[in-house]
């Protein structure tokens, strides 16, 4: 029997309480229904006794005490899955909102899942190239990773994800499919990946669940949730390869915030809740691969740091929980160069298990290492530069300098529809080191220097 | 007896209201799918309970059952090779059971209770038993005996013995008659709470070292067995890989690795790599002697809170039967975070950052359960604990790294600038210290070389030399420097590249062995003497570079194995002639 509640007890923020409540469960559903025919949807977020807190997603305006009726669902939020939400978009919530229709749903399934038992883990390993050199060769993306990009305002982080997905996907053929959350972000820059993902030609493999940002915060709150979930329903129930694309997190955590703050918990830092770091692992080990399945989540959340702030809370706990980072680079930004990816704090965990022989070329890691220290070096020579000028510098600081330079602009450096393959980008590689003299690459052992080095 | 009712729920905290018969630290069935939640408040008129699993659907009204008993753990044959996550519910059985997510309120036992051991039973009926003594053995791994042990808090006259033979977990082996005249049924297994420690006869001063291979920790910044270590570091210095690499190649005999609040691929690399990894002590996989632990960042939050005391009260219990272990706690930031999730829950004052007040105590109550120890049954084992430190924003002064360094006498403090050089291990040599080192100078006089710890103490000079030169050189460049100067910056940098820097992934490379490490320092301190007679001679150091031998040294951990210890006489007579061709 489902019992209808009529009124409310007190509204505060987004979350209204209830009183005299039979039989609620924790982190359920609830519809409120208002006297004027529109409906909103909410969840219990805490419990005492008969007086229920219920956090109301479409926010509150329009509410009074007396004008609701609340009725308990007795199942958590839950989404509609079936293979036919390829192509569709839906809102932050996951309610159609292409004008299309509802769902019919095969399967419905709790938004917030179970955690994955490490136990029942694959190992990721294999990779993915992206035709993008600072990443295939210095972070190369695994697929089952969750690979984050730190982007601050104004850089060219949409561009590069567009460019990821085209890239990446071209290469992958049938069962690959992406699904698109975007969280507090602009009209336009939705608009920007939906028409991109036209162009590309690949709608018809996208779901897209949007919360603009002048939609309710507290929906936000669901959207990475409904996302993921269609992610794994793709990837572990149809066995494909799903790229997750979650932009904007900064955003998603100011919303998580808020919500904390109006229900009066006791902040950590910056005045994030302290299960900020449990909040974000929710979401990021959602990505992965399963013993058995064929499918994998594969994620690129993308943040902007405040400040351009990479110790900021957001990234901070993100970079602890996720498998690397691309962190942008102001400086290569304002300098023009398209990805302005800063590669010495950039770093794929990942990496090390799938690249060398058998998934790219037997040089790879050696030949990362070794760009990795050299470009650490031009930085020295740079700060030195700065100080005694750079007429001043000894020949070999010099020759770094130069070598920086062109890595920067011939390596790093590519168009937005440039797509190189992992052997272009390891000789283009070997190429600039041959600038420098054999003694100024350390990482390197005799064999290799032999092989690729000499040889040209 | 009264029943218990469910009344408030918020997160992971749940209250039941009245005046309860709950204990405090009780644990609890919750709810109608029995959740695991402990007691962790007591008021005149409720009682707060954390809850070990996800809460979601419980309702108010749903029965608390009591046990009667603190958290515990099952101490017992089955817990090597396996993997638990904090609160010891095995996984591998969980997915048998439950497939690849894991579901609330499944539960199978934590050791495998219908696998038959092969169990020698040692105490005979007559015999006088108290608590430690060791009353049955059986092999658990290839590897490894487990011997069965009277529980620290028991002790009486046994009445009964079985034969040898094939036993349960569960069957009784032994039967005791205590002082008061009670009969107790031993079996192969026993629970212990996980936030009392396990009691020892005695404590001993750690003097021997554990030995890692890693040249940075073993020459440098040594731990003692026994001994308690941090290793902070931001994201991406290399704290994992540095975990990883002491649980593969210390030689400890038991090593538990706790994964809390990390993440799940690396549980599963772990997990791989352990099985693969044939161990070089003895010849088997590595998992014949480790246990895992793994509560990864998405698995609930009380339950990584527990994973800290479960993973020590394992380790205390095979320290017990006198076995050497190691335990890797990767991260105890992650703790710490979880302490403040469910101190912000139950609305208590925050101290530093949010965090509770009481974190230093309970940090300190960690770190002294490593430890040295002759045991109650005679034996002599030790605890170690090496635990990662996850500092906000790389920030050394936040107040995890900060208590947690004054509860442990070895720091290894890991450096991003290092890290992005892609030098690792990132372990910075000025800001690391080992206080160890005075204590472990014997054995290493002994065991190594009698040269040891001045090659060492040398290193270190030379090392805290060139940090004040390249203050100089940062400045006006390094081309003004006198020559014998510019040596100790050269030699530094061969200390730094070709002895500090280690390959985890070039197999002759990831694990040393102290004589090579003593090897290596010696050909490079030579080749600075010889250097440094010359420049004295005014020959430049310029030319003495030229000749390349310092880039030669370099490769020495490359092409060296650690059992052809001759080929270093190559090396010095190279260096000999390199710089005789210089003098002449």
């Amino acid at each position: 029997m489902i019992i209808e509640y009529s009124g409310l007890k007190e509204i505060n923020g987004s979350l209204v309480v209830l009183d005299n409540i039979k039989d609620a469960a924790y982190d359920e559903m609830v519809e409120i229904r208002l006297d004027n025919g529109s409906s909103r949807t909410g969840r219990v977020v805490q419990i005492d006794g008969e007086r229920v807190v219920v956090q109301v997603f479409e926010g509150t305006k329009g509410i009074s005490l007396v004008n609701t009726q609340s009725r308990f669902t007795g199942h958590p939020i839950e989404l509609s899955l079936a293979p036919e939400i390829l192509g569709r978009v839906f809102d932050g919530l996951g309610r159609p909102a292409d004008g299309l229709g509802e769902v019919y749903p095969k399967e419905k399934r709790d938004v917030n899942s179970s955690p994955i038992n490490p136990v029942s883990r694959v190992y990721p390993k294999n990779y993915i190239n992206t035709g993008i050199s600072a990443i295939d060769a210095l972070t190369t993306l695994i697929r089952g990773q969750k690979l984050p990009i730190f982007s601050g305002s104004g850089m060219k982080h949409n561009e590069l994800a567009v460019q990821i997905v085209k890239q990446a996907s071209v290469a992958d053929g049938e069962d690959f499919a992406i699904v698109f959350a975007a969280m507090g972000v602009k009209n336009d820059v939705a608009d920007y990946f939906k028409r991109s993902f036209e162009k590309a030609n690949v709608m018809d493999k996208v779901v897209m669940f949007l919360n603009h940002s002048n939609d309710p915060i507290v929906e936000r709150i669901m959207t990475p949730r409904c996302a993921l979930t269609a992610a794994e329903y793709l990837a572990f129930e149809l066995n494909m390869n799903i790229l997750v694309i979650l932009t904007d997190m900064t955003s998603y955590a100011e919303a998580l915030r808020e919500f904390s703050s109006s229900k009066g918990e006791i902040p950590a830092r910056k005045g994030f809740p302290g299960y900020l770091y449990s909040d974000f692992a929710s979401i990021y080990e959602r990505a992965g691969i399963i013993k058995g399945k064929k499918g994998s989540v594969t994620q690129i959340p993308i943040l902007t740091m405040p400040n351009d702030d990479i110790n900021h809370p957001i990234p901070d706990l993100t970079g602890y929980i996720t498998e690397g980072q691309i962190v942008l680079d102001r400086g290569l930004d304002a300098k023009g160069i398209y990805p302005p990816v800063g590669i010495l704090s950039s770093l794929s965990r990942l990496m090390k298990d799938g690249v060398g022989a058998g998934y790219t070329r037997e040089d790879h890691s050696k030949l990362s290492d070794q760009l990795f220290s050299c470009y650490a070096k031009v930085q020295d020579a740079k700060s030195l530069a700065s100080v005694i000028g750079e007429d001043e510098l000894s020949p070999a600081d010099k020759r770094i300098l130069e070598f920086g330079k062109r890595f920067e602009k011939e390596f790093i450096s590519q168009t937005q529809s440039e797509n190189r393959t992992i052997i272009q980008t390891l000789d283009l590689g070997w190429e600039l080191l041959r600038m420098l003299p054999r003694e100024d690459l350390d990482r390197l052992d005799d064999k290799t220097v032999e092989k690729y080095y000499y040889q040209k | 007896m009264q029943e218990n009712k469910i009344f408030g729920i918020n997160g992971p905290v749940v209250t039941v209201l009245g005046r309860t018969d709950l204990s405090m630290s009780e644990m609890v069935y919750v709810g109608k799918k029995g959740l695991i939640g402990e007691v962790i408040r007591l008021d005149k008129d409720k009682a707060v309970i954390q809850v070990y699993e996800e809460t979601s659907g419980l309702k108010p009204g749903e029965p608390v059952k009591s046990t009667g008993q603190p958290m515990s753990v099952t101490l017992g044959p089955g817990i090597l090779d396996n993997i638990f996550d904090g609160i010891e519910n095995p996984l591998e059985a969980i997915a048998d059971c439950a497939g690849a997510f894991i579901p609330k309120g499944v539960r199978p036992a934590p050791l495998d209770e219908n696998k038959l051991w092969d169990v020698t039973v040692t105490a005979k009926a007559g015999d006088v038993l108290s608590g430690g003594d060791i009353y049955a053995t059986c092999p658990e791994t290839q590897v490894i005996t487990h011997k069965i042990m009277v529980p620290p808090d028991v002790s009486g006259k046994v009445i009964e013995a079985k034969p040898d033979g094939k036993y349960k977990v569960n069957d009784t082996v032994v039967v005791i008659e205590t002082d008061r005249g009670e009969k107790k049924n031993l079996t192969l297994c026993h629970k212990w709470p996980i936030r009392t420690p396990r009691p020892i006869a005695e404590r001993k001063l750690p003097t021997k070292p554990l030995i890692t291979g890693q040249r940075s920790i073993d020459t440098l910044f040594p731990i003692a067995k026994g001994g308690a270590a941090a290793v902070p570091g931001g994201f991406g210095a290399g704290k994992t890989v540095v975990q990883h690499q002491l649980a593969k190649w210390c030689d400890a005999d038991i090593i538990i690795y706790i994964g809390c609040g990390e993440r799940g691929n690396e549980m599963t690399q772990v997990l791989n790599e352990f099985k693969e990894i044939i161990d070089p002590q003895t010849g088997k996989p590595l998992t014949n002697r480790t246990t895992l632990i793994a509560n990864t960042s998405n698995m609930p939050v009380a339950a990584r809170e527990a994973s800290i005391y479960t993973g020590v009260t394992i380790a205390e219990y095979y320290r017990d039967m006198g076995y050497h272990t190691a335990m890797m706690a990767d991260s105890t930031s992650r703790w710490a975070e979880a302490l403040r999730e469910i101190s912000g829950r139950l609305e208590e004052m925050p101290a530093d950052e949010g965090f509770p007040a009481y974190l230093p105590s309970r940090l300190s109550e960690f770190y002294e359960r490593a430890g040295y120890s002759q045991n109650l049954n005679g034996t002599e084992g030790s605890v170690s604990i090496v635990g990662a430190v996850s500092p906000q924003g790389a920030d050394f002064s936040e107040p995890v790294t900060q208590n947690t360094k004054r509860f442990i006498r070895c720091f290894w403090a890991l450096d991003k600038s290092l890290a992005y050089a892609r030098h690792y291990p990132a372990i910075n040599w000025n800001d690391s210290y080992s206080e160890y080192i005075s204590d472990l100078s014997p054995w290493y006089t002994e065991n190594v070389g009698e040269d040891f710890v001045a090659c060492r103490n040398e290193v270190c000079t030379i090392l805290a030399e060139e940090k004040n030169l390249m203050e100089i050189v940062k400045l006006i460049g390094s081309d003004v420097l006198p020559d014998d100067q510019k040596l100790i910056i050269e030699t530094a940098r061969v200390i730094r590249v070709g002895f500090l820097q280690q390959n985890a992934l070039i197999d002759i490379d990831t694990y040393v062995t102290l004589s090579k490490q003593l090897k290596m320092m010696q050909t490079i301190l030579l080749l600075h003497h010889l250097a440094k007679e010359l420049v004295t001679k005014q020959i430049p150091l310029s030319k003495i570079t030229a000749t390349g031998i310092f880039d030669k040294l370099i490769q020495i951990k490359n092409n060296i194995p650690n059992d052809r210890l001759e080929m270093f006489d190559e090396y010095n007579q190279q260096i000999r002639a390199a710089l005789a061709t210089v003098e002449a």
